[in-house]
């Protein structure tokens, strides 16, 4: 584990208002996942799940051709589909195509995408003014922050540090009602939609059947940013693609739900292409650009490869006791919670933050509540795998190798063994209650130390369960 | 005569807590079996496997393989243990079909000790008696990889004098995670603390699970915390008269 993880954990297990806003948070959005989920609400549930787990398998399986026949439809309809390979190959994009317009105001829906690849810090770098548009990013954009949450980004503000932001940044005053926070952001946000060149969304399904972006959001500030600029990009990941419209129904019916606990989001947008001839609104422009960025490294892993079929519903965030502790932004990268812990490792690199795919416990609630069924503790375990045989052909981890070697050893060998349990009972102090809060010197190694920062210690008893089973008389009296 | 039936009793059952050996040995045989301890078992190999030494697990795994491999049954007081035996050795050998047919072959005859009682034995009432009112955490194996909720509740509500209180967070982990425990200790004691948080909010004076390791969690942040909670396997209440 890295210093930065390790402190960044620890910071955010210090604060007490933070542990209780991200305590807080995701207990509303478990409760409305339940509701929405249980009983007669959508007895399908189960069935849902293995049908949306079997459509995205069969499109990542064949995600050649359905990338064809999106791009071809798309193409039909008068927008262009731009591939892109990696970050810096979608800002050269995006700023070429500003250049040529010259275009000088962009507006954003939300897109974890484009976060993933920092596209604001890079399009700012080249003077464009990237505005946010979803409340929760445009709070964050302000605060300088990454999101905290995929679903949620500032999931961990309280409206009093909201109403400090908005008073620092946007010289109003201090407001800490909700409502009047929301209407401070309008007023300054629906000048930035009127006056926008571009606007920039992510997409949450692409239809290849149809060539058609699909949004789903609560605000309306992603159909405004589509639609009231000239151009319209929507960035995406090729995972995103489902086969047929038709599709959509399995998806929408568990996307809204596992993430807010909603039937359905306020505005779902299906977007196919710029504005034609008859028609009164929507861009001139039309771009759909399709990242890879290390997606396709996946495919060629059967064994992690659904780690692509996940649709950003945050469920597993939201269930998970690590995050609810850890919080959002002790993750080393802007995917958290648990499927942040097993798409960063793939993305990013096994040495991006090591100690990662270990900081879990293995409680499967992730996987419990996925929506399409992504084991994602199977996944952790042969992640760990990889690193740890990846430390052993770099010469790392040595002290823990010898240590799982022995251990191994020792258990092929019963009565090293039973020895091993005696020596232990002989060293440790006697304790009434059977706890010990220390330990002598020598067994005071560091996972004992570690255990004891927290815990108090079981002392070993005066005998293992094999010397009692010995001397043991069998029970002879009946129930 | 009656049925044999071997004892998988674990190496945290066998080096720490062996009473709860002792325990289910007492239960199992006054279901009316006969019980026999190979002598050589160790450990499922669970540790190495979990922290990603595949092949050290894999070692362990063929010594436990051997050990068991002329048992009709083997009972296990532990849902973590009992699930890496039945889902995780086969993907350790799945490309080792000699070894892997060994482990299809053995993995169907190893129960979790309640699954035992209820699905062999057929057995509800066990006969025990405990004055206390007690709550019951779900082990995240258990209940997610083998799917064991009702059978540990049904047997308590067969306990005379005991009443069950249900907390509010049954199924939330406890924050031991093996390794986990002590490689994220400050996150694993965290956890264990609002587990706590929920069992206390039940008035129980007692905790009860299937996982011995749980439970050494659960006492040992209890035990820190002073609080005046007990903890006991599902097997020391089912021996209990």
């Amino acid at each position: 584990m890295s210093v930065v993880f390790d402190e960044k954990i620890n910071q955010t297990l210090g604060d007490e208002r933070l542990q209780l806003a991200i305590y807080t948070a995701t207990a509303r959005l478990m409760d409305k996942r339940k509701h929405a989920l249980e009983g007669d609400n959508l007895p399908e549930y189960q069935e849902l799940r293995d049908c949306a787990k079997a459509l995205k398998k069969h499109t990542i399986d064949n995600l050649d051709h359905y990338l064809e026949q999106l791009e071809s439809n798309v193409v039909a309809h008068g927008g262009k589909v731009v591939f892109c390979s990696d970050a810096a190959e979608v800002s050269d994009f995006v700023l070429k195509l500003a250049k040529e317009r010259g275009a000088r105001l962009i507006v954003k829906s939300k897109s974890m995408t484009t976060e993933e690849i920092d596209l604001n810090e890079r399009l700012e770098h080249h003077n464009l003014e990237a505005v946010e548009t979803d409340l929760g990013e445009y709070i964050l954009q302000l605060a300088h922050e990454r999101p905290y949450h995929i679903v949620a980004p500032a999931l961990h503000k309280t409206r009093y540090q909201v109403a400090d932001l908005f008073e620092e940044k946007l010289g109003v005053p201090n407001e800490t009602v909700i409502e009047k926070q929301t209407m401070i952001a309008r007023r300054v946000l629906r000048e930035k939609f009127l006056a926008a060149d571009i606007g920039i969304s992510g997409a949450n399904f692409l239809i290849a059947d149809s060539g058609a972006v699909v949004l789903v959001e609560n605000e309306g500030n992603a159909r405004l940013s589509t639609s009231a600029p000239k151009i319209h990009i929507a960035v995406a990941g090729i995972e995103k693609l489902i086969p047929r419209a038709r599709d959509l129904a399995v998806f929408l019916k568990l996307l809204g739900r596992s993430a807010t606990g909603q039937p359905l989001t306020v505005y779902t947008s299906f977007l196919s292409g710029p504005r034609r001839g008859e028609e009164i609104d929507g861009p001139g422009e039309f771009y759909l650009v399709l990242l890879d960025n290390g997606r396709t490294k996946l495919l060629q892993d059967p064994g992690k490869r659904e780690s692509l079929y996940c649709i950003r519903c945050g469920a597993c965030l939201n269930h998970c006791p690590v995050y609810r502790k850890i919080g959002g932004h002790s993750f080393p990268w802007v995917y958290s919670g648990p499927i942040g812990a097993i798409i960063t490792p793939q993305f990013m690199g096994l040495n991006h933050e090591p100690g990662l795919p270990f900081a879990s416990s293995l409680c499967g609630a992730c996987a419990e509540v996925c929506p399409v069924k992504i084991d994602i503790p199977k996944i952790l375990l042969e992640l760990r795998a990889d690193i740890t045989a990846a430390k052993e052909r770099s010469g790392e981890g040595g002290m823990e190798r010898m240590a799982f070697r022995a251990f191994a050893w020792i258990m092929r060998h019963p009565k090293v063994y039973e020895m091993a349990g005696r020596v232990a009972s002989l060293l440790a102090p006697a304790s009434s209650s059977g706890w010990l809060r220390k330990v002598p010197a020598i067994m005071n190694i560091p996972p004992v130390r570690a255990w004891l920062s927290q815990r108090d210690l079981p002392a070993p008893p005066q005998q293992s369960f094999r010397q009692q089973w010995r001397t043991r008389v069998p029970r002879t009296d009946s129930r | 005569m009656a049925k044999r039936v071997s004892l998988f009793v674990t190496c945290v059952v066998d080096q720490i807590f062996p009473k709860v050996g002792l325990a289910m040995a007492d239960v199992v045989e006054r279901a009316g079996f006969d019980i026999d301890f190979p002598e050589a078992q160790t450990c499922c190999g669970q540790p190495a496997f979990n922290s990603g030494y595949r092949e050290d697990a894999r070692q362990v795994a063929l010594h436990f393989l051997d050990v068991f491999a002329k048992s009709e049954h083997v009972i296990v007081p532990s849902g973590s243990c009992t699930s890496m035996i039945t889902h995780h050795f086969a993907e350790m050998f799945a490309n080792d079909a000699a070894n892997l047919a060994r482990v299809r072959a053995l993995e169907a005859r190893v129960h979790e000790f309640s699954r035992f009682l209820i699905e062999v034995a057929k057995v509800e009432d066990v006969g025990a008696r405990l004055d206390d009112v007690v709550t019951y955490h779900d082990s995240c194996h258990a209940l997610r990889e083998l799917k064991i909720k009702e059978g540990p509740r049904r047997l308590l509500s067969r306990v005379r004098g005991l009443e069950l209180r249900e907390m509010d967070a049954a199924e939330e982990c406890c924050g031991f995670g093996g390794t986990f425990s002590v490689k994220f200790a400050e996150v694993s004691g965290g956890m264990a603390r609002s587990k706590i948080d929920s069992i206390v909010r039940t008035g129980a004076r007692t905790v009860v699970s299937i996982d011995s390791s749980c439970l050494m969690q659960l006492q040992g942040a209890l035990s820190r915390a002073g609080l005046p909670v007990r903890t006991m396997h599902l097997a020391e209440v089912l021996a209990n008269r």
